[in-house]
C-alpha cells in the first residue's frame, strides 16, 4: 500500500487519506504514507498562502524594492508610504465608505426580502405560488455577466444611473437567496406556527416574532453570501455608475491598477489597497469559519 | 417541495386558521418578485429588443428614432468579414482555450484537495481547509491586482523561475499561443496552407488552434487558484456522504488504496464531478472581472472574452446593438450548459434525492443544518445571478 502511495503520481496523496478513513474503528498503526501526506499538504498550503504574504510584505516596501526584490517577505526598507498615500492623498476612504454603504444596504434588503418571499413560497397558500417558484428556478439560470448590458439599459431608463439606488436596488434581487430560505422554511416543523395562528397571530406578526427568530441559521447564510457578494462586486458598479464620487473599493482599486498610461505601476499602493479591501471579508470568514468550511450552512463562495 | 405542496392543502381543509394567506402570500413575495422582474426579466427583454435595433445609446431605446433592423447586429459579428466578426471569433477562441485549461484543472485540483483534507486523522484539517478556501472568498479585483504583480516581468514568478535556472517570459505582454509555442519547439512555425487559408468567424483555423496565450496563463492560473477551494467544499461534502461499507468491503477484499479510490470512491462521486464540471463550464464562460482589471484584452486581444467584448462594444464603442447581440449568444452558450446539467441530474433520478436533501437535517449542535451540497450549489450559482462571474468560477 505504501509503495503504491509513493510511486503513483498525481492522486497518490489521495491514497492514505481514503485508506485512513476506511480504517474506521479497527485502526491500523500509523502508516508510512502519513509523512508524505503532510508534506504534500504543507507544500500546497505554502503555495496557497505565499501570495498573500507577498501582498502584505510588498505593501510595506518602497516602489523600487517592490520590483527589485519581489519575493522577499521582509521589506529591505520598511515604509508605510503606500498606506499614507492611500489614506491621505487618494479617494480610498471614500471608496471604502461607498462599499460599506452598498454592502450594508444590500445585505439588509436581501435578508428581509429573501426571507419573506422564501417563507411565503414555503408556507402560505396563494394562487400563482407554483408559477412564482418555477420563475425563480428559471431566473437562477440566468448568467450574471450576460446581464451587464441589459441591466444598464433598465437602470438608465429608470433614471437610476449614477446613483446609490442604481447601485443598491438591482443587487437586492436575489433568486438564489429566496431559494435557500424557502428550503429552510420547509424543513422546520409547522407545529409552532399553527399554535401561534390558533392564538390569533396574523401572518405578519407570526413571521416577525415567531418565524424569523427560528430562521437564524439560514439568515446567517444569506448575510454571509450577500455581504461577501456585494463587497466583492465589480461588474454591476461598472454598469450602474460612472461618477468618481460613487466609486466602490472594487472600482477604485481596479482604477489604481489599470491606471493612467505612463504613470508608474505603483505596486505597493495597489497591493496595500488590495490587502485592506480583503480585511472585512477575511474577518467575516474567520468569524464564520467553522460554518463555512465545515460546509454546515453552505459556502460563502459567490 | 412537491411534498410540501401536497401537505399544506390537506391541512388547510382542516381548519380556517389559514385565512388571509392569499393576501399575505402576495405581500411577502412582492418585493423579491418585483425586483427580479425589473432587474432580471425586463433587462433581458429590453436587451433582446436592442439586439435587433439600431439604438445608438442616446435617449430611450423605445423612442421613435430607433428602428428594428432584424438580424443585422447578429450578422455583423458572425459574418461579413469585418473587424467585429474577427473580434468575436477571437474572443470565442480565447474563451474556449480558457475553458479547456481551467475546467479540468480546477476539478482535478479540487478533488485532490478534498481527498487530502478529508482525513479524520489529519491534524490541522481546519487550517488546511481554511488555507485552500480563503482565496475563494477574496475579491476578484484584489486577487487580479496581486496576480498581475506576481507575474510582472520582474515579479515573483520570474524570480522563482530564475532561481531554478529558467528564463521566464514577459507574461502580461506575451501573445504567443501555447500550442504554437510547442509546435515551434519541433520546428513548425507556420501552419499548413489549409489551416492558414481556411477559417471561421474571421479567425484562421491555424489561429483557432493557437492555444491560450502566455498572457492568458496569468488569468488561467489565478482562476484555478481561486475556484478550486469552492469546489473542494462540494467534494468534501460528497465524500462525507459516502457509505463506509463498500469501501471497507473492498479493503477486506484486499484492494489497494489506489484501486479503492479509482473503483469505489470515484464512481460514487460521479454526480458531484458532473456538477463541478458543469458549474465550471457555466462559470468559465463568464470571465469578466479579471480581464477588465488585469489585461483589458491584451496582449494582442488574446485575453479578449465575449463578456468583455460585449462590455467594450457597448460602453466604449456605443455599439449597443452588437453588445446586446454578443451577450445573447453568450447567454445561449451558458444556458445550454445549465440545461444540460439540470437534464442529466434529473435523468439519473438524482433530483428526488437532491430535493429531499435540499431540506435541512437537524444538526447535532441543536440548530438546523441545511444539507450541504445543494446549498453549496445554490451558493455557487448565486454568483451567476448577482452579476458576478464568480472568481471566474465561479462561479
Amino acid at each position: 500500500m505504501t509503495t503504491t502511495t509513493t510511486t503513483t503520481t498525481a492522486p497518490a496523496p489521495a491514497v492514505p487519506a481514503t485508506g485512513r478513513r476506511a480504517a474506521g474503528p479497527r485502526r491500523r498503526p500509523i502508516r508510512a504514507g502519513t509523512p508524505v501526506l503532510y508534506l504534500v499538504l504543507i507544500v500546497i498550503a505554502v503555495i496557497y498562502i505565499f501570495p498573500f504574504l507577498i501582498e502584505l510584505a510588498t505593501s510595506f516596501k518602497t516602489e523600487v524594492d517592490a520590483t527589485s526584490n519581489p519575493v522577499s517577505l521582509i521589506p529591505p526598507t520598511w515604509t508605510t508610504a503606500a498606506y499614507a498615500y492611500l489614506f491621505s492623498q487618494s479617494d480610498f476612504p471614500l471608496w471604502f465608505a461607498n462599499s460599506a454603504i452598498v454592502t450594508v444596504a444590500v445585505t439588509v434588503g436581501r435578508t428581509l426580502f429573501d426571507s419573506a418571499a422564501g417563507y411565503a413560497l414555503a408556507r402560505l397558500q396563494f394562487r400563482g405560488r407554483n408559477v412564482i417558484y418555477a420563475g425563480l428556478i428559471a431566473v437562477m439560470a440566468v448568467p450574471g455577466v450576460v446581464l451587464l448590458i441589459p441591466k444598464f439599459l433598465v437602470i438608465n431608463q429608470l433614471g437610476m444611473y449614477d446613483s446609490y439606488s442604481g447601485m443598491i436596488v438591482p443587487l437586492i434581487a436575489d433568486a438564489a437567496g429566496v431559494f435557500i430560505m424557502k428550503n429552510f422554511f420547509e424543513s422546520i416543523p409547522v407545529a409552532v406556527e399553527e399554535a401561534a395562528r390558533i392564538d390569533g397571530a396574523g401572518t405578519l406578526r407570526l413571521f416577525w416574532s415567531v418565524i424569523l427568530p427560528m430562521a437564524r441559521p439560514a439568515l446567517v447564510t444569506i448575510i454571509i453570501l450577500s455581504f461577501q457578494g456585494s463587497w466583492n462586486e465589480l461588474a454591476h458598479f461598472i454598469v450602474s455608475s460612472s461618477s468618481p464620487n460613487l466609486y466602490t473599493l472594487t472600482k477604485g482599486v481596479a482604477s489604481l491598477s489599470s491606471g493612467q498610461l505612463g504613470a508608474a505601476k505603483r505596486y505597493p499602493v495597489q497591493l496595500g489597497a488590495a490587502a485592506i479591501m480583503t480585511i472585512p471579508v477575511a474577518i467575516l470568514f474567520i468569524v464564520f469559519q467553522k460554518r463555512i468550511t465545515n460546509t454546515a450552512t453552505g459556502a460563502v463562495k459567490e | 417541495m412537491t411534498s410540501a405542496a401536497q401537505r399544506t392543502p390537506a391541512r388547510r381543509n382542516r381548519s380556517g386558521i389559514r385565512r388571509g394567506q392569499g393576501v399575505g402570500g402576495y405581500l411577502f413575495t412582492a418585493p423579491a418578485v418585483i425586483l427580479l422582474l425589473v432587474f432580471l426579466v425586463v433587462p433581458i427583454l429590453m436587451a433582446l429588443w436592442v439586439s435587433f435595433s439600431d439604438w445608438g445609446g442616446n435617449g430611450s431605446p423605445f423612442s421613435s428614432g430607433v428602428h428594428f433592423v432584424g438580424f443585422t447586429n447578429y450578422a455583423s459579428i458572425t459574418s461579413g468579414g469585418g473587424l467585429s466578426e474577427q473580434d468575436f471569433g477571437t474572443s470565442l477562441r480565447n474563451n474556449l482555450w480558457y475553458v479547456i485549461f481551467v475546467v479540468p484543472t480546477q476539478t482535478v485540483l479540487a478533488l485532490l484537495l478534498a481527498v487530502l483534507v478529508n482525513n479524520r486523522l489529519l491534524k490541522g484539517r481546519g487550517f488546511f481547509r481554511t488555507a485552500f478556501y480563503f482565496p475563494s472568498v477574496t475579491s476578484s479585483v484584489a486577487i487580479t491586482v496581486l496576480w498581475y504583480f506576481l507575474f510582472n516581468p520582474t515579479g515573483a514568478v520570474n524570480e522563482v523561475l530564475g532561481a531554478i535556472g529558467l528564463h521566464g517570459p514577459n507574461w502580461p505582454a506575451d501573445a504567443d499561443g501555447l500550442v504554437h509555442n510547442l509546435l515551434a519547439l519541433v520546428g513548425v512555425r507556420n501552419g499548413p496552407g489549409f489551416l492558414v487559408n481556411g477559417g471561421f468567424l474571421g479567425v484562421s483555423w491555424w489561429d483557432w488552434l493557437s492555444g491560450p496565450s502566455v498572457g492568458m496563463m496569468i488569468i488561467i492560473t489565478m482562476v484555478v487558484f481561486t475556484t478550486a477551494g469552492t469546489f473542494m467544499l462540494l467534494f468534501i461534502a460528497a465524500l462525507q456522504n459516502l457509505s463506509q461499507e463498500v469501501e471497507e468491503a473492498a479493503m477486506v477484499d484486499g484492494a489497494t488504496s489506489w484501486q479503492r479510490f479509482r473503483l469505489v470512491t470515484l464512481p460514487q462521486l460521479r454526480t458531484t464531478i458532473f456538477t463541478v464540471l458543469t458549474l465550471g463550464l457555466i462559470g468559465t464562460w463568464q470571465v469578466f472581472d479579471q480581464v477588465l482589471v488585469g489585461s483589458q484584452g491584451n496582449p494582442e486581444k488574446t485575453t479578449l472574452t465575449p463578456a468583455y467584448l460585449s462590455y467594450v462594444a457597448g460602453f466604449q464603442e456605443q455599439n449597443w446593438g452588437q453588445a446586446a447581440a454578443i451577450a445573447f449568444i453568450l447567454f445561449a452558450i451558458i444556458v445550454a450548459f445549465t440545461l444540460l446539467q439540470r437534464f442529466v441530474l434529473r435523468e439519473r433520478g438524482v433530483s428526488a434525492r437532491r430535493m429531499r436533501r435540499a431540506g435541512f437535517d437537524r444538526g447535532g449542535d441543536g440548530g438546523y443544518r441545511p444539507a450541504h451540497e445543494d446549498l453549496l450549489t445554490a451558493a455557487v450559482v448565486a454568483g451567476g445571478t448577482s452579476g458576478r462571474p464568480g472568481q471566474g468560477g465561479t462561479l
